[in-house]
């Protein structure tokens, strides 16, 4: 059982939790309601135990970067769930101005550094993230999420290598649902335990964690936030999965996978098996949770009526921000 | 306040100096650039006077070069980055094109890019097909980044320092031609050239030459050689691909009513196809010929000496050139 973690913390993760999956389903909704129109949705549904569990590690001053699956991390860091719904629909209120879309939530406040669409893009901004932090001497970390997929590109090796040759303070977080966008892992690469990469690197490998378990999450995180702070990089394969498509507009995602998918929904789901926990270990909790659940629908409604309430970027935003003005 | 004559490698390491000793943020990385002393001999001593933290020696990993620097400057330094030369740049496109010039603007100006990419560009020595190029229009085709090419030891000097104080991301290119040529440079630490900016090299009334960089040098020998016969070239060195100093171009071309543009890079979607659409729109009225263009031939760079300075604009190229419209 966890040692030292309060019941408070538990119900703060149960919170985020069914926020982001309530909040990712309403996404879907709206989708196919043709209400979010951009072309590009990734859903972290399944994934939300490793976002919410590996941030919760985090101090103030230190940093959030992602892909572009990045709504349920934005929301985990405390982004304001109205503004992420606005960016969806692209409006002026969004977190990114309506200029970024799902794939671009960022919050300089949070020290969020956004969502990322290239793949592996985001990865060589980790390090220089660190970098500054190193350089300024500030403490901070970086805690770098990396789908599966983005470890067989070059920006993965080039920026994991240079992080482990300067001892850039990064924590590397794999997320392996086992499928990059429609290709296995066991297909895009012989070494199917991606945590073993950090050997290669001459980084320290924190091995695989159980990405479904928000409290064994933490307490791996947490160990490699106290040594990525110490002494540089570490690299941790979370083992999660992807309750959608790689997109929404991927359809024959659980017809291809849905013996497997079905599987972690059953026995494997990060709500449930939290649920179970705080169950086991608190009498007369289901109440609490009840409302936890209850409150994020309000809260997702309430997002949504104020993204609908939001005005349009105008022209002036169109051409704002192209350069710094100097 | 002196004037010394110095070659272009010895002025663009005077800006990095200033600047280093200006700013605690400002630090150089990139290959070679610290114990190797630069590979064209631009960093040598900085090493020695700034130490590591400053001068960092990157592995050869161009994506992680470029991409570190965008988070590094995202995160309040200002990464001078070193890729050796452009050739090498094409690894980095994706680090530069869509991360570099787009952050500010996807973000909704929540971060700034002040980066600095540098490298050697340019032909002649038999290097071949691959170390080549001239592609400074790929990267002005992007909005979000600035492109300065400059031709002269004090102009590389006041551009860089420029480029260095400036809050938008710059791709700065040098001619490795230019390098070792010496001309005159104030050691005013403060002589700054605006980004933006061209500078009329000559002035003339028969004839624009529109250039930048290498191409001043054959521009200006040309006009020599046809000030004899009576011809007034002037010559524009647009010193900047993005922003382009159209006002500059236009007010010359108002005098002139005719232009050649000289580059060293290749015809097809290039400077001169800019320069002529430039004019062709807004100085229709003003046109009195059509507009040539003078460039390298349209091949591979070859190894043989013989055919690869048939391959090279030359000052007879410009001379032909102008007597065609005149």
């Amino acid at each position: 059982m966890a040692k030292g973690i309060t019941k408070e913390q538990l119900l703060d993760w149960y919170r985020q939790i069914v926020l982001i999956r309530e909040f990712e389903d309403k996404c879907d909704h709206l989708y196919q309601e043709k209400k979010i129109t951009g072309v590009y949705l990734h859903l972290y549904s399944g994934h939300e135990a490793t976002g919410v569990g590996a941030i919760a590690n985090l101090e103030p001053r230190d940093h959030v970067i992602t892909a572009y699956r990045d709504h349920g991390t934005a929301i985990a860091r405390g982004v304001d769930p109205n503004q992420i719904m606005a960016e969806m629909m692209g409006k002026r209120t969004g977190v990114s101005g309506g200029k970024g879309g799902s794939m671009h939530l960022a919050s300089r406040a949070h020290n969020f550094w956004g969502g990322y669409a290239i793949v592996g893009g985001h990865l060589p901004l980790a390090a220089g993230i660190a970098l500054e932090a190193q350089y300024n001497e500030t403490g901070a970390v970086v805690l770098s999420f990396i789908g599966d997929g983005a470890t067989n590109n070059g920006y993965f090796h080039e920026s994991v290598n240079l992080s482990g040759a300067w001892k850039l303070p990064v924590v590397w977080l794999i997320e392996n649902n086992f499928v990059a966008m429609g290709t296995r892992v066991e297909d895009s690469t012989a070494q199917t335990e991606l945590h073993k990469r950090a050997i290669g690197y001459g980084i320290k490998d924190m091995g695989r964690v159980n990405g479904q378990d928000v409290v064994e999450v933490y307490e791996t995180v947490q160990e490699a936030v106290a040594y990525a702070r110490e002494n540089g990089p570490v690299l941790i394969e979370s083992l999660t999965y992807r309750y959608k498509g790689h997109g929404v507009s991927d359809k024959t995602y659980s017809e291809r996978f849905g013996e497997e998918l079905r599987e972690y929904k059953e026995n494997r789901d990060p709500i449930t098996l939290l649920a179970n926990r705080l169950n086991k270990q608190y009498k007369n909790i289901q109440p609490e949770l009840d409302k936890l659940q209850a409150d994020a629908v309000r809260i997702v409604e309430e997002s949504v009526t104020f993204a609908l309430n939001s005005p349009d970027p105008t022209y002036e935003d169109l051409i704002a921000n192209i350069y710094v003005e100097e | 306040m002196a004037v010394k004559n110095i070659p272009m490698r010895e002025a663009l390491r005077q800006a990095l100096r200033e600047e280093m000793l200006r700013d605690g943020r400002v630090f150089v990385m990139g290959q070679e650039v610290g114990e190797w002393q630069g590979t064209h001999r631009v960093t040598m001593g900085l090493l020695e006077e700034f130490g590591k933290k400053r001068v960092r020696d990157t592995p050869i990993s161009e994506m992680a070069i470029a991409g570190s620097a965008v988070g590094a400057a995202m995160a309040g330094l200002r990464p001078v980055a070193e890729l050796m030369t452009i050739n090498f740049a094409f690894l980095a496109l994706d680090a530069i094109a869509n991360h570099a010039a787009k952050i500010h603007y996807m973000f909704n100006g929540q971060f700034t890019v002040p980066v600095v990419f540098r490298a050697a560009s340019g032909w002649g020595n038999q290097a071949t097909a691959t170390h080549s190029h001239t592609p400074e229009p790929i990267f002005a085709h992007f909005n979000g980044l600035y492109v300065g090419c400059p031709s002269t030891p004090a102009d590389a000097k006041g551009m860089l320092k420029a480029s260095i104080r400036s809050n938008n991301p710059v791709l700065f290119t040098e001619s490795i031609a230019l390098y070792a040529k010496p001309g005159p440079v104030s050691d005013d630490e403060d002589l700054i050239l605006p980004i933006g900016k061209a500078d009329i090299k000559r002035e003339g009334k028969h004839v624009t030459l529109a250039t930048y960089a290498r191409g001043v040098e054959w521009s200006l020998a040309a006009a020599k050689e046809l000030e004899k016969e009576g011809i007034e070239c002037e010559v524009v060195d647009m010193r900047w691909l993005r922003p382009l100093d159209t006002e500059t171009l236009f007010e010359s071309f108002k005098k002139t009513n005719r232009c050649v543009v000289v580059e060293e890079s290749l015809p097809m979607y290039s400077f001169g196809s800019e320069i002529a659409a430039q004019l062709q729109e807004n100085m229709f009225d003003y046109m009195d010929a059509p507009i040539k263009r003078v460039h390298s031939m349209d091949v591979p760079f070859p190894y043989a000496r013989e055919i690869e300075l048939m391959a090279l604009p030359n000052a007879q190229k410009v001379i032909d050139a102008v007597k065609e419209i005149l």
